[in-house]
C-alpha cells in the first residue's frame, strides 16, 4: 500500500513539473503588461520602466523561470501585486474557505443525490423516479449564481432567515483559533458554539447553491450505475437465494454501483473547488476561485501561477485518494497496485 | 406418477409488456417433477425455458408475470404466495445456478461471505459456525484447500472453480429442488463434465430434484430422468430420457436430434430434411454440393470430405504449388510476462533483468502447415494458446519468436500495424465467434459487409459497392431485403452470415473461423456450417477453424491438430485422430462429451 502510493506520488512529479512551465510560459504570454497595471494609469513612461527592472521583468525569460523555480524550491511562491501579500499566505487563507464551502455543499449533496439515485433505480417509472429526473434536471439547468442569488432574495431579503451574505462570518464575531482552518471544525475545537452556529448560518446558502448544482451528476451516475448492477446475473443470483431486498440492494448492488459514483464526485469536487468563482462572488466568499480570477484580470503572475500549481497538487492528491478508495472497494484494482 | 409431484406447473402462461405490446413469452406449459427426479428441459434461445424457471422461483424482471395457470411447489401456491414467503422458499427450498458463472457471482465479495449472506438469510446455523458451514459447503463442491478458497474474489478463480462456488451457494441450505440453468455454457468440455457428475453426485445423495435447463441434447440425455422439449414458448414434447432420443415424436425434436452434430453423420445430415432437398437443388451448390450429399449417404463422412475437399480447388493446379502449403507455421512462440501490468511498473522502477520464470509462454512452439483448400481444426480447451495462435497468424498480435510464411511469403516478421497496408492483409480473413459483439452496431449489414471492400477493394462507386455486396448476400443466404438492418434488427444466424460474407468480401484464400458457431443454437450451426463448406467447395479457400468443439471440427475439418498449454499434443487426419485417438488428452477431450443415444 506505502509502495503504491509512493510510486504513485512519484509518477506526478513529471506532471507537477509540466504545470509549473506552462503556467509559467502562459501567465507571461497574456496580453497587458504588469509594470503598467502597477504603476497606475498616471504613471510615467520611466516609472513604468523603473517597475519593470525592480520586478525582474526586464531579464530574459529563461532567467525570470530559473528564479521562479528556485523561489518556488524554497516555498516562497512570490507576492501578489495587487495586494502585496505573500501568495503562499493568501493562498493558505483563502483554500480552507474554499474547502469548508466544497465540502459542506458535497455533503449535502451526497445525502440528497445517493439515495435519490438508489431509490429511482429501485422504482423506475415511479414517482421518485420522476421527481429524482426532475430534480437533477433543474439543477443542472439553473446557473449557480442564479439559484445563489434566489436563494437571497427569499431567505436574506424576504424571510430574514439568513445572514447577510456577507463572507464566512457574521462581523460581530472574531475566527476561531486556526488548526485546520475551516471555521465549524475549528469552533468545535475551541467549543466556541456561538461562533459555529454563526459560521453554519453563513455557509448553509451557498452550501445550498452548490449542493443543487452539484446534484444532477452525482444522481444520475448513482441511477444509471444502480440500474445496470440491479440488471447483473450476480443480483440475480442474490434475489434467487432468497436474500432479503436490502441485503441485495445494499451489500451486492450499491457497493458495486459505487464505482463510477466515486469517480463522479471526484471530479465534481475538484471542479467546485477552483471554478466556483461565481459562488465566491454572489456571497462575498473569500474563496480561491475569485482570488485567482482577479489577479488573472489584472496581470498579476505570482496568484495565478500559485493558484494552478496548488490546485495541481490538490487533483494529484485527490485522485490518489480516489484510487486508494477503489482498492478498498474493489479488490481488482486492489491488485494492480 | 401416483406421488404427489414434488413441483407442478400447471398451463403456465407468461406474458411480457414491452413496447410492442404483450408478448406471450410462454404459453400453457404443464411440467412436474417428482421428488427425487431429474428433469431436462431442452430448447434453442427463445424457447421460453428459461423463463419458465424464473416464474417457479418468480424471480422474473419487472415487465414479465405470470398471467394464467399456477405453479405449485410441495403444496405451496407460488403464484399466490406473499413476497416473504417466496424468499423463504428461494435458496432454502429451491435454488438455483446459472449460466456464466463467474458473472454470477458479485465481484467484490469474497466467496465465503457470499454463503454466509445466504446461511444467515435463511438461519441456518448460529453466527458463531456460520463460517465453518460456508468451508464445509466449499468442501462438498470438492473445492481444493477451501479454507484459503473462502478468502478468494470470483476474479480469482477459475470459470469451472466459479461454477462450484455458484453450486456451493445453491445447496447450502439443503433445498428439495435444483433448478440449473444452462451450468456448464461456456465451460470447457472436460470442466462440464466434472461439474455436472458433481451436480449428479450431490442431488442424488440428498435425495433432490433437478430441473436442468440446456439446449445440448446430449447433455440432456446423459444426466436426465425425463426430457421435455420447448419450442416458442410452448412445451412439444415429453417422454423419458431413453425414449425421446429413440422414439422422437414432434418434428421439432427430430429436427433439433438431426442438428446435434454427432459421430458418425456428414454435414449434410444436419439439416432438416426439407432443407437438404433445397439446398442441393439451389443453383450455388450444384455440382459439389450434390455429389457430396450423394456420397454422404452412402460412404463414411470423413471420407466424403477428404474426397471432395481438393476437387473444387479452382486455381492453377500445377504441382509445386500443390506441394508449397498455403500456410506454413514453424517454431511459434508467443510470451507474456506473467504479472500482468503490475510487472509493467516494477520494471520501471528496479534495474534487475526479468526472470525466465516470470514469462508465460501461451504458445510453446507449435508447427503446422494449412494446404491449398484445405479445412484444418486447431481444438483445445481454454487457455491452451489456440486462439493466440490464431491471431499471430491474423497478424493482430506479434509472436515472440518462429515464422510464419502465407502463399510462399513470410509474414511473421511484419509488424501487425503495417500488415494492414500490405496486399496479403486481404487474402487472410475471420471469421469472430461472437456475431453480435464483431459487427458494429451503428453499421447496415450492407455497410459492415462493405466495409473491407472500402478499406482494402478495388470496387468504388456506391451502385458498385451495393452490387457488390447483395451478391455477397446471395452467396451466403441472406436475404438481400435484410441488407439495410442493423445488427439488432437481425437473429443470431443473419449475424452470423453477415459475418462470413464480410470476411469472404475479397476473396481470401486463408479465413480464420474463431468458434463461428459457438454462440448459435444448434439448429442454426448445422446450417451456418453448412454454409460455410460450400463456400470453401465453391471458392477454394482454406480454413483454420479454432474451436473447443471436437464434434464440429470432425465435421468441417479434414485435419486437426490438438493443443495444450501451448503445445500441439496431436494432430492427423481428422478420422485418425478423433476415431482412434493416441494421446491421453485427446481422449480425454473425446470421452468428455456427452453423447446423445443415435437415433435409430
Amino acid at each position: 500500500m506505502l509502495t503504491m502510493i509512493g510510486k504513485r506520488l512519484m509518477f506526478a512529479i513529471p506532471s507537477l513539473i509540466g504545470v509549473v512551465i506552462v503556467t509559467f510560459l502562459l501567465t507571461r504570454a497574456l496580453p497587458g503588461d504588469p509594470a503598467a497595471y502597477f504603476a497606475g494609469p498616471a504613471a510615467s513612461k520611466e516609472a513604468i520602466e523603473q517597475i519593470r527592472k525592480k520586478l525582474g521583468f526586464d531579464k530574459p525569460l529563461i532567467e525570470q523561470f530559473f528564479r521562479y523555480t528556485n523561489d518556488l524550491a524554497h516555498g516562497d511562491f512570490g507576492t501578489s501585486l495587487t495586494t502585496g501579500q505573500p501568495v503562499a499566505t493568501e493562498i493558505r487563507n483563502r483554500l480552507p474557505a474554499s474547502a469548508e464551502l466544497t465540502l459542506l455543499g458535497l455533503i449535502v449533496s451526497i445525502t440528497i443525490a445517493i439515495p435519490l439515485g438508489v431509490l429511482a433505480a429501485t422504482r423506475p417509472g415511479s414517482w421518485i423516479d420522476h421527481l429524482c429526473r426532475v430534480t437533477t434536471t433543474a439543477g443542472v439547468s439553473l446557473p449557480v449564481f442564479f439559484t445563489g442569488l434566489v436563494l437571497v432574495y427569499v431567505f436574506y431579503f424576504r424571510l430574514g432567515w439568513s445572514p447577510a451574505p456577507l463572507g464566512r462570518l457574521d462581523v460581530f464575531y472574531s475566527a476561531p483559533a486556526h488548526v485546520s482552518g475551516l471555521y465549524l471544525i475549528d469552533a468545535l475545537i475551541a467549543r466556541d458554539f456561538e461562533t459555529f452556529r454563526s459560521a453554519l448560518s453563513q455557509l448553509i446558502l451557498p452550501a445550498a447553491t452548490l449542493a443543487i448544482f452539484s446534484l444532477a451528476p452525482i444522481a444520475r451516475m448513482t441511477r444509471a450505475s444502480m440500474l445496470a448492477v440491479l440488471a447483473s446475473d450476480f443480483v440475480r443470483t442474490a434475489r434467487a437465494s432468497g436474500l432479503s431486498p436490502s441485503t441485495v440492494i445494499v451489500t451486492y448492488a450499491f457497493r458495486n454501483a459505487m464505482l463510477p459514483v466515486i469517480t463522479t464526485l471526484s471530479m465534481v469536487f475538484s471542479f467546485l473547488l477552483g471554478a466556483n468563482v461565481l459562488v465566491e462572488k454572489v456571497f462575498a466568499w473569500p474563496g480561491i476561485g475569485s482570488y485567482a480570477v482577479e489577479a488573472l484580470i489584472s496581470s498579476d503572475f505570482a496568484p495565478v501561477q500559485g493558484f494552478v500549481l496548488t490546485m495541481a497538487v490538490m487533483y494529484v492528491l485527490l485522485n490518489l485518494f480516489i484510487d486508494i478508495l477503489y482498492g478498498v472497494i474493489d479488490p481488482r484494482v486492489r491488485l494492480e497496485g | 406418477m401416483t406421488a404427489q409431484p414434488l413441483l407442478d406447473v400447471h398451463d403456465l402462461t407468461i406474458e411480457f409488456t414491452t413496447r410492442r405490446g404483450i408478448v406471450k413469452a410462454v404459453q400453457h406449459v404443464n411440467i412436474s417433477v417428482a421428488k427425487g427426479e431429474t428433469l431436462g428441459i431442452v430448447g434453442e434461445s427463445g424457447s421460453g425455458k428459461s423463463v419458465t424457471s424464473y416464474a417457479v422461483m418468480r424471480i422474473l424482471d419487472r415487465a414479465g408475470r405470470i398471467a394464467e395457470g399456477s405453479v405449485m411447489f410441495s403444496g405451496i401456491d407460488v403464484k399466490a404466495a406473499s413476497e416473504n414467503e417466496m424468499r423463504d422458499l428461494r435458496g432454502r427450498e429451491i435454488s438455483m445456478i446459472f449460466q456464466n458463472p463467474r458473472a454470477a457471482l458479485n465481484p467484490i465479495r469474497k466467496v465465503g461471505d457470499q454463503i454466509e449472506d445466504v446461511l444467515r438469510q435463511h438461519v441456518q446455523s448460529a453466527a458463531s459456525d456460520r463460517g465453518e458451514k460456508a468451508i464445509e459447503a466449499l468442501e462438498q463442491v470438492k473445492i481444493a484447500r477451501p479454507r484459503e478458497r473462502y478468502h478468494a474474489y470470483p476474479f480469482e478463480l477459475s470459470g469451472g472453480m466459479c461454477q462450484r462456488v455458484v453450486i456451493a451457494l445453491a445447496l447450502a441450505c439443503n433445498p428439495q429442488l435444483l433448478i440449473a440453468d444452462e451450468p456448464t455454457t461456456g465451460l470447457d468440455v472436460t470442466t462440464q463434465k466434472a461439474v455436472m457428475d458433481l451436480i449428479v453426485e450431490l442431488t442424488k445423495r440428498r435425495h433432490m430434484s433437478t430441473i436442468l435447463i440446456t439446449h445440448d441434447l446430449g447433455l440432456a440425455a446423459a444426466y436426465c430422468d425425463r426430457v421435455v422439449v420447448m419450442e416458442k414458448g410452448r412445451v412439444v414434447e415429453t417422454a423419458k430420457s431413453a425414449d425421446i432420443f429413440a422414439r422422437p415424436e414432434h418434428p421439432y425434436t427430430r429436427k433439433l436430434m438431426r442438428a446435434t452434430p454427432r459421430i458418425g453423420v456428414s454435414l449434410r445430415d444436419l439439416l432438416p430434411e426439407e432443407e437438404v432437398a433445397l439446398s442441393s437443388a439451389s443453383p450455388r451448390l450444384r455440382g459439389e454440393a450434390d455429389a457430396r450429399s450423394a456420397a454422404g449417404e452412402g460412404d463414411s463422412p470423413q471420407t466424403a470430405l477428404a474426397e471432395t475437399a481438393p476437387h473444387p480447388d479452382p486455381l492453377p493446379a500445377g504441382g509445386e504449388r500443390k506441394q508449397k502449403p498455403l500456410l506454413l507455421v514453424e517454431k511459434l512462440v508467443k510470451e507474456y510476462p506473467r504479472q500482468g501490468a503490475g510487472a509493467l511498473l516494477s520494471k520501471l522502477f528496479s534495474r534487475k533483468p526479468p526472470v525466465e520464470a516470470e514469462v508465460f509462454r501461451a504458445v510453446d512452439g507449435i508447427s503446422f502447415t494449412v494446404g491449398h483448400g484445405e479445412s484444418v481444426g486447431l481444438v483445445g480447451e481454454s487457455g491452451c494458446g489456440k486462439s493466440t495462435t490464431s491471431m499471430m497468424v491474423m497478424r493482430l498480435l506479434d509472436q515472440s519468436s518462429g515464422r510464419i510464411a502465407f502463399d510462399g511469403e513470410e509474414i511473421g516478421a511484419i509488424l501487425p500495424q503495417a500488415f494492414a497496408r500490405l496486399p496479403q492483409r486481404k487474402s487472410i480473413q475471420m471469421v469472430f465467434q461472437d456475431p453480435t459483439d464483431s459487427l458494429n452496431p451503428r453499421f447496415t449489414a450492407a455497410r459492415a459487409i462493405a466495409d473491407p471492400i472500402m478499406q482494402l477493394g478495388n470496387i468504388r462507386g456506391r451502385d458498385a459497392l451495393r452490387a457488390r455486396c447483395e451478391e455477397l448476400a446471395g452467396l451466403v443466404g441472406l436475404p438481400v431485403n435484410l441488407l439495410d438492418r442493423f445488427p439488432h434488427q437481425l437473429s443470431g444466424g443473419q449475424k452470423a452470415r453477415v459475418g462470413i460474407a464480410r470476411a469472404i468480401a475479397l476473396h481470401p484464400k486463408l479465413v480464420i473461423l474463431d468458434e463461428p458457431t459457438a454462440a448459435l443454437d444448434v439448429s442454426v450451426q448445422a446450417i451456418v456450417l453448412n454454409l460455410l463448406q460450400d463456400l470453401k467447395a465453391s471458392m477454394g479457400m482454406s480454413y483454420l477453424f479454432v474451436s473447443h468443439d471436437l464434434n464440429v471440427v470432425r465435421l468441417l475439418c479434414d485435419r486437426v491438430i490438438v493443443m495444450r498449454a501451448g503445445r500441439i499434443v496431436e494432430h492427423g487426419s481428422s478420422e485418425r485422430v478423433l476415431g482412434d485417438p493416441q494421446d491421453g488428452y485427446t481422449k480425454e477431450l473425446l470421452t468428455a462429451i456427452p453423447h446423445p443415444p443415435l437415433p435409430v
